[in-house]
């Protein structure tokens, strides 16, 4: 007996219906499932450093702490195990690394923090494991290995004094961050002991990394990415630049000095950015595209979020079409509005040095078992391009003028060649009072190196910055 | 010794969930239940692999006996279930019953880690529960008036909620269950079984406009009566099964697009209305935000997920408990943590094998109303999977409904074993429609060659003539 024409015919429409339904429920399944695994692996380490999340407890409690060391082998954290089981964490360097590494109570900081998920697990062998269960001993942590160089890192500190400041050493061409010091400091071992006193007092910056997180006005350094978007506006004719200083650039009621009143005299393009005249700045500055200086800033990364896995502040500065005059002449000598991180004016900086590509900065080099097995390596890591290869070229040529005839002649004579940009930031309407900041890299055919160095309240950045500068370029190149 | 057993059971535990997972999918490809036999034996040594080894870790882990016994007691169990299915209903799907014994002791293993007591009372409900749906694919088989109680399907249904929602007790903000003599029930999850039959019978024979709005109409008073006791995961799954119901009833996609345009407008004014469940859309954009209240059980469930890693911290060894209501809402995070993510993955897989299967059963029935059945049974199984499972970890916000016959919670698993036994009757009402077919082609043949016969020995006769 054969079933009707349309009954039949309905009956797989109706088939057809049910499947597309079932390939339907499949297909959520399937996209849950990739999210669930996705979102689970790649928050891993994020979510077990959540301070809610008490598995935390568990690790530490089954893991002794691992230790965080120099990319030259030393220690520089370790925890200490005494007879009773009782466990210290010890910073063999004091106060040196304070910042940088940070410490692991009280809430954890620096190094400590970042590489928190390593130093709690253990990838220890499981026969050492299953020994270590029968001695009742906890099994020894993963063990961090960074990319601070102690000599580096000495030498900066020593430099900078009682002075309050931060000094940021890199390597451009991999993102590799070789010292970062910010001062004030403290000393780890104290942590607790020091910890109410320092939560009591709301005005202590003691606490606050100034390489990552302190936001200044950043001077005449900022005449690099004025002079950067005056290229970009200009690529053929930035050389035919003329100005005649006079000490003074007016511009309706408005008016810019000069450090010290200088009078500049005739200059060009080249020898404005040397000798560092902010009325030839506030003069190129009141001519540029302000819509386009916006989005030259963004993709500098000012107010963006930085390639960075610790803590830090966003620069802030925002031009657009509607920026007055009177603003745009103080933001085009850095002063005014603008404020930036020492770490961000470093990234600026290594990307000129770099020939325009930054790459990401970076602390943790390692990470290895207590056998030194490797058990994840971090390597260098491109993160976008800034600027052309053009001008990175043309702005390490004016750096390298402003070392040799310029603001930063305390860097010449070298067996190296430096460039750079200084720069005297005034942070108070007393003229007098500035931040001395100096950022720049040597050797500039081939940089190796890139130092960014600010001083509180010093003075200016030739005077008190370069010296700096010279003084870890020397450490480095061995002078 | 004990690290040794844990640290290597992960990824033994790991490797035979895995294969059990493919077959499954294996089992598909052979169409005839015959020949599926060796994927079955397979299944069911594999299943006793997995389950035997969680035992072995947790009673290396805690050194306790007890759990040594109890384990013998689940081993009978499912033993004597996937047997005595097999005797009573030789025609009956066998890959329904191994994903179904598979998944209950994915459950055991885990409410054994989480809570004894609990376990224990959940064994003792399974093994009831199984008892009683064992006689239900005779019954299904049997009584042929199910098809025309379509309105005491509707009025028990109602009843059997809103008593709840005027009498009930209220847990947590929901009033979703009552005592009667020291047991709690929670008719809302019988009553999604009753809803399907309502539906299956309110629509097999005609599904005019007027009869699909007086059915939108009755189940619109299901959804509200959810939706004031705050039961928010069932009213949704209501829902849900009431637009695919309507649209494979009457082939109409038309009522596809309309209910997922109402649903959206509905989930939207729902939204606006009542603060509960902004607070939950809010807690699940971002939980972390709030995780001191309202996000504090999602982030506890997504620390679970995303600690154990692909082959899970093992049993004991994580801190499921953190999670509030962890053995009936989050028992999927819990078994993500301690077995690993692999694991959880393939148990999703299992869960979706059981819904290829009721689909496969749907999609062959000949008679309208059967087929609605095992269609919407089926997709209240898998919807709910997908809101507990999705509710987990972030990727839908959090309802609160179980995990079936994994969670715990007596009514849950009754319910779905019941489902369970009701798509295994239909699928023996399907065989029986399909031998019947083949035994009319082969009588038919048959007339057909006696008729040729007959007239060959009637030329003979004659030629003999």
């Amino acid at each position: 007996m054969k079933e009707p024409d349309s009954k039949r015919k309905k009956n797989s429409k109706n088939k057809r219906q049910i499947l597309t339904v079932t390939y339907l429920f499949v297909a959520l399944f399937l996209a849950m499932m990739g999210y669930t695994c996705h979102y689970a692996i790649t928050n891993r380490q994020e979510l077990i450093n959540n301070s809610y999340n008490g598995r935390q407890e568990i690790l530490t409690a089954q893991n002794t702490r691992g230790t965080i060391y120099a990319a030259g082998g030393q220690v520089l954290a370790e925890t200490q195990t005494d007879e009773d089981g009782g466990e210290t964490r010890v910073y063999p360097y004091a106060n040196l690394f304070a910042h940088a590494v940070g410490y692991a109570s009280n809430g954890k900081y620096g190094i400590e923090a970042a590489g928190n998920y390593y130093l709690i697990n253990s990838n220890a062998k499981l026969a050492d494991k299953v020994a270590n269960d029968m001695e009742g001993v906890k099994y020894p942590g993963d063990n961090v290995f960074t990319t601070l160089d102690v000599d580096l890192q000495e030498v900066a500190s020593q430099s900078l004094g009682i002075y309050k400041g931060a000094v940021i050493v890199t390597e451009p061409s991999t993102g590799r961050i070789l010292a970062m010091v910010s001062k004030p400091d403290f000393d780890p071992n104290q942590i607790d002991e020091m910890w109410d006193d320092l939560i009591r007092d709301k005005e202590s910056t003691v606490l606050l990394n100034r390489v990552t997180q302190g936001l200044y006005p950043p001077g005449s350094t900022f005449k690099i990415v004025t002079a950067l978007e005056y290229i970009r506006e200009n690529p053929d004719t930035y050389n035919q630049y003329r100005y005649q200083c006079s000490g003074r650039f007016t511009h309706g009621e408005d008016s810019i000095n000069c450090y010290h009143k200088t009078v500049h005299g005739s200059e060009d393009f080249a020898k404005s950015f040397a000798k560092s005249c902010n009325s030839s700045f506030a003069n190129i500055g009141i001519g540029l595209d302000r819509a386009r200086f916006g989005s030259t800033l963004r993709q500098l990364l000012f107010n963006e979020e930085l390639p960075v896995t610790f803590a830090y502040n966003q620069s802030r500065l925002t031009i657009d079409g509607d920026t007055p005059d009177s603003e745009i002449i103080q933001v085009a000598i850095g002063q005014g509005v603008a404020q930036i991180t020492p770490l961000h004016l470093n990234m600026i900086t290594c990307a000129i040095a770099n020939n325009g590509m930054l790459m990401k900065p970076y602390l943790v080099d390692c990470v290895k078992n207590y056998e030194g097995n490797i058990i994840r390596q971090f390597n260098p890591d491109t993160y976008k391009r800034l600027m052309s290869e053009e001008e990175a070229a043309a702005l390490n040529g004016l750096m390298q003028e402003v070392v040799k005839s310029g603001t930063g002649t305390k860097l010449s004579g070298l067996p190296y060649t430096a460039a750079g940009k200084t720069g005297s930031a005034e942070y108070n309407s007393v003229k007098t009072d500035s931040h001395a900041w100096f950022t720049g890299f040597a050797p500039a055919e081939d940089p190796e190196i890139c130092v960014t160095i600010i001083i509180e309240g010093a003075g200016s950045g030739g005077d008190y910055a370069v010296p700096i500068a010279k003084r870890i370029f020397n450490a480095y190149f061995d002078v | 010794m004990e690290l040794y057993i844990t640290e290597l059971s992960k990824y033994f535990i790991t490797l035979f969930i895995a294969l059990y997972t493919l077959e499954c999918f294996l089992v598909f490809r052979i169409q005839d239940e015959e020949k599926r036999s060796g994927c079955y034996m397979r299944q069911n040594l594999l299943m006793f692999l997995v389950h035997f080894s969680c035992f072995l870790v947790i009673c290396f882990e805690t050194g306790n006996v007890e759990y040594l016994l109890f384990y013998i007691l689940q081993q009978i169990l499912l033993f004597a279930t996937i047997v005595l299915f097999r005797m009573i209903y030789p025609r009956g799907n066998r890959l329904i019953i191994n994903n179904m014994c598979m998944l209950l002791s994915i459950g055991f293993v885990i409410l054994s880690r989480l809570s004894f007591e609990k376990a224990i009372k959940q064994f003792f409900i399974v093994t009831v529960s199984v008892i009683v749906s064992m006689i239900i694919p005779y019954f299904i088989h049997k009584l042929r008036f199910l098809k025309s109680l379509t309105w005491i399907y509707a009025a028990v249904g109602i009843a059997a909620i809103g008593i709840v929602l005027i009498l009930g007790s209220t847990t947590y903000g929901s009033k979703i269950s009552y005592s009667v003599a020291g047991v709690t029930f929670q008719p809302s999850e019988f009553v999604k079984i009753i809803f399907v039959f309502f539906l299956a019978s309110a629509l097999y024979e005609s599904h005019g406009f007027l009869r699909v709005v007086l059915t939108a109409v009755l189940a619109g008073i299901y959804v509200l009566i959810l939706v004031a006791s705050r039961d928010l995961g069932s009213a949704l799954i209501f829902f849900v099964v009431f637009v695919m119901m309507v649209f494979i009833a009457t082939g109409n996609w038309l009522y596809l697009f309309l209910g997922g345009a109402g649903g959206c407008g509905a989930a939207m004014l729902a939204y606006r209305f009542f603060t509960h469940v902004q607070v939950r859309v809010q807690a699940w954009r971002d939980p972390f935000s709030c995780i001191d209240d309202a996000g504090y059980q999602i982030t506890q469930s997504l620390f679970a997920i995303s600690s154990g890693g692909w082959f899970g911290l093992g049993l004991f060894r994580g801190t499921p408990d953190s999670i509030p209501f962890v053995e009936a809402d989050f028992v999927f995070s819990a078994v993500t943590e301690e077995l690993g993510i692999a694991f959880s993955m393939c148990m999703i897989l299992i869960c979706i094998s059981c819904f290829i299967a009721f689909m496969n059963i749907s999609v062959r029935l000949k008679d309208k109303f059967y087929q609605l059945i095992a269609f919407g049974l089926g997709v209240t199984y898998i919807f709910q999977v997908f809101l507990t499972v999705g509710g987990g970890t972030k990727f839908i916000p959090m309802t609160g409904v179980t995990l079936p016959l994994i969670s715990y919670g007596g009514s849950s698993v009754l319910t779905t074993l019941v489902m369970f036994f009701i798509i295994e009757g239909l699928y023996i009402i399907r065989q029986e429609e399909g031998a019947k077919r083949v035994k009319k082609k082969k009588r038919k043949q048959r007339a057909e060659r006696t008729e040729y016969e007959g007239t060959r020995l009637e030329a003979e006769e004659e030629q003999q003539k």
